[in-house]
């Protein structure tokens, strides 16, 4: 077992555990974002550079500070460490300039893109970023693409996070999709534009942390924040059938994958869930869900909250109990 | 009693004199008051023949604005409706096919906006949410009608009319 500091909260955690999960495991604002790192896929992390802290203290037995700013996610924490993450304004610089960096090359067409709303980016560039760009050359560009007949690739709007590599690596026995070129010319892809053709290419549209992958049967039918999210369910021989259903009235308008307080999927659902159920007669609804994530979608949704019984006699000018 | 704004008077009751019960001067007095507002400016207008200039800020019916290349600036991104705190604003949105790229900027557009005027408060918080520069409101008066569906207003009547010019900045009615 380690010992570590984060932000002056001190937490024990197993060896081995990375900075990122140990913050996790403490909770509340000192976890750092993270826009490639996927706790449910192997290998992730270490892309984007968003969850940069600083270690003022190595471990308890060489406490030197370490001299660069290290990624948490790919960092292992050891005993007697301290971290700073926003306590240290080194670090909220630091993300500053990830942030421009990330959205050197993005298009900011948040107006069309669907994903806006829900869009870690966004989030990120409107706690961290700075309101205006100082870039002045051209973006990137590209065609847009079609995986499939149901996900779209927007290229241009892609941070090369390689999570839907990993999530294909994951689902799929051979390698299907991956990343073609290098440095700024890099984009996914999938050889010729060939399908991803496994039950669960789907799940690439929810782990994709903004709107480069989306969902072509939900593809400008609404915005994010009109539409209700259901807890729904329903037998399913493939997957685990248990989904967010996204309603409107009583129309389904999309279907996604449970998520956790920092929007990893629970657990990948079938495209058959995913694509083609989209009655309401398909799904056994539970009730609305409970958004923990930090975003704007948590806004004027239901929250997790303690129930406050009033008190039992209510006066003019007097509360008594 | 403290008097506040020590402009009370206090009232005395007292028998009145015999020119104050005359009455004469004092209706006199009042007649003086009556005719010499016959000789002021007026403050009402022959509306409709004469019309008022609206204040700068005036809000008044909304407007779908084009582009110089006569494109509908609007996207459908939901950010008026979403902000409008009467509800009044129904958005569907498309997706802009090939050929069509002299009509619509973006690659989506609203292929049904809908403004109910009857719920409209006319706040201006669509222009201030809409980040295209699409939505604004004009220093047209929204028209009577009586007839309640008269005041679902649709593209047919929000959208600038091809060829005309509306002041991007201003609240100015676009020209005819």
């Amino acid at each position: 077992m380690a010992k570590v500091t984060i932000d002056g909260v001190e937490i024990e955690v197993e060896d081995g555990t990375t900075i990122l999960n140990a913050a996790r495991k403490a909770g509340g604002d000192i976890v750092p974002p993270a826009m490639c790192y996927y706790s449910k896929l192997k290998g992730s992390g270490g892309k984007c550079r968003t969850c940069l802290v600083k270690v003022s203290a190595g471990s308890a037995k060489d406490p030197r500070p370490m001299p660069k700013l290290v990624a948490s996610c790919s960092t292992p924490v050891q005993d007697g460490m301290v971290v700073q993450n926003i306590t240290s304004p080194e670090v909220l610089e630091a993300r500053k300039g990830v942030v421009e960096f990330l959205l050197i090359n993005h298009p900011l067409d948040c107006p069309i893109c669907d994903q806006a709303g829900e869009c870690h980016l966004q989030d990120l560039a409107f706690e961290h970023g700075r309101a205006k760009t100082r870039y002045e050359e051209e973006r990137r560009t590209f065609d847009r693409i079609d995986i499939g007949d149901k996900i779209q690739l927007h290229m241009t709007r892609c941070i090369l996070c390689y999570r839907c590599v990993f999530t294909c690596d994951q689902i799929t026995d051979k390698r299907v999709h991956g990343v073609l070129n290098r440095g700024d010319a890099a984009e996914i892809g999938t050889y010729i534009q060939k399908a991803v053709e496994n039950d669960f290419s789907g799940n690439v549209i929810d782990v994709c942390p903004v709107g480069a992958l989306t969902d072509k049967t939900f593809r400008f039918k609404s915005r994010v924040w009109f539409v209700k999210p259901m807890d729904a369910q329903r037998d399913c021989t493939k997957c685990c059938g248990k989904t967010i259903v996204w309603m409107y009235g009583n129309e389904i308008f999309r279907v996604t994958a449970r998520k956790n307080k920092y929007d990893e999927v629970i657990d990948w659902i079938c495209n058959d869930c995913r694509f083609e159920k989209k009655n309401v007669s398909d799904w056994n609804i539970e009730g609305p869900t409970k958004i923990e994530r930090h975003s704007v979608i948590s806004h004027n949704k239901y929250q997790i909250g303690t129930k406050v019984n009033a008190p039992k006699k209510i006066g003019y000018g007097n509360i008594t109990n | 009693m403290y008097s506040l704004s020590k402009k009370s008077k206090v009232v005395v009751k007292k028998e009145m004199t015999w020119s104050e019960k005359l009455y004469l001067p004092a209706i006199f007095q009042g007649l003086m008051i009556t005719i010499r507002h016959f000789f002021k400016k007026k403050a009402t207008l022959q509306y409709p023949e004469q019309k008022k200039e609206f204040a700068a800020v005036y809000r008044g019916k909304h407007i779908l604005k084009r582009d110089e290349q006569g494109r509908e600036n609007c996207t459908a991104c939901g950010l008026c409706a979403v902000s409008c705190p009467a509800e009044a604003i129904t958005i569907v949105a498309a997706e802009r096919q090939k050929g069509e790229e002299h009509l619509y900027r973006e690659e989506k557009y609203a292929a049904s906006y809908e403004i109910n005027m009857l719920r409209c408060i006319f706040c201006g918080l669509c222009e201030e949410a809409c980040p295209k520069d699409a939505v604004y409101l004009t220093e047209e008066l929204a028209p009577a009608s009586f007839d309640r569906t008269d005041f679902i207003f649709g593209k047919d009547k929000l959208v600038q009319p091809l060829g005309t010019s509306a002041h991007p900045k201003t609240y100015k009615p676009y020209k005819k």
